[in-house]
């Protein structure tokens, strides 16, 4: 019998070990879109980031029998692409993230979350924001709300972006970000809040607008 | 409450010396929703937000943010690569990989 498309990802990873083909099919359906959207970020075209998912699953398939489930499975899984991801990137002459230990890098320099002209001298707000959820015209729930934040994302530094794209678009928690990016605490908090400060001034810009 | 209370209890705390002004409280929201502060860090972020109308609408337009980010979905995948690894699956069940 297939197995219901909500199984849990550790059941159908037993199950495919096992030879099951639906199992794998479903963990393929589950993950490869959000897998390319993730490569898309270290390679530079389409065709390019497909590749770099057909290995990471050959890579799943080759490393099945060892993975004992110490990391989720999506932590383990988005490893391996990212390590595929950044193979390829070099392959390709594209700069990579990650690649050096250390500090957040130059990307990362201190920048205010908010633009420093909105603040009073003592600090307090003098051009203060909007309550959203108090203005009925506001469509965040838009297909253009989405499109302002899709937009934002893409022009965010590579670090931030790959970040953000973990954490809020495919909902890791931040153990699991860590684990596949091999980043620091503080390194994941800082690039995380970097990106979410700019993606919401581009939809105040948007709603103020 | 008057429209000038409000601004002298803002200004005033936020020159205090365990107060926390707004452009303060902007750069540590990630750190609260992390809960990465200390317990003393949270309590004075908890103290602004509780009389800050400001920062309340700042923090909200930024779970806002994450909320609208989270609904974004990736394309699909293709057809063709779906057959190929499936493809592959029987590959490597067939002792191929």
């Amino acid at each position: 019998m297939p197995p219901p498309p909500d199984a849990d990802d550790e059941g159908l990873v037993r199950r495919a070990r096992a030879g099951d083909e639906a199992a794998f099919a479903t963990l393929v359906r589950r993950y490869s879109p959000s897998l390319v959207r993730l490569a898309r970020m270290y390679v530079a075209t389409d065709a390019l980031a497909e590749d770099v998912v057909q290995e990471t699953w050959l890579g799943v398939l080759r490393g099945l029998e060892r993975f004992e489930g110490r990391s989720s499975f999506r932590t383990w899984l988005f490893r391996i692409l990212v390590n595929r991801a950044k193979t390829r990137g070099v392959r390709e002459h594209r700069t990579v993230p990650f690649a050096s230990l250390g500090g957040a890098g130059a990307e990362d320099d201190d920048e205010p979350s908010v633009d420093p002209t909105r603040f009073a001298e003592n600090g307090a707000w003098a051009s203060p924001p909007r309550r959203w959820e108090d203005d009925p015209e506001l469509a965040l729930e838009s297909a253009e709300a989405r499109r302002i934040t899709e937009e934002a994302i893409a022009q965010l530094p590579e670090r931030q972006r790959i970040v953000i794209t973990l954490r809020d678009l495919e909902g890791l928690s931040s153990d699991e970000v860590r684990n596949a990016l091999d980043l620091s605490e503080t390194n994941q908090r800082v690039l995380l809040h970097r990106a979410r400060t700019k993606v919401r001034q581009a939809l105040e810009d948007w709603i103020d607008g | 409450m008057t429209r000038r209370w409000t601004f002298w209890r803002r200004d005033r705390d936020a020159d205090a010396p365990h107060g926390l002004s707004c452009r303060e409280f902007v750069e540590l929201v990630t750190d609260y929703l992390e809960g990465a502060l200390s317990a003393a860090d949270r309590d004075r972020f908890e103290a602004h937000l509780a009389h800050c109308d400001h920062c309340t609408a700042y923090i909200e337009q930024l779970r806002l943010t994450i909320r609208v980010t989270g609904e974004i979905p990736p394309e699909a995948m293709s057809d063709e690569m779906e057959r190929e690894l499936l493809a592959a699956f029987r590959d490597w069940k067939a002792g191929g990989v």
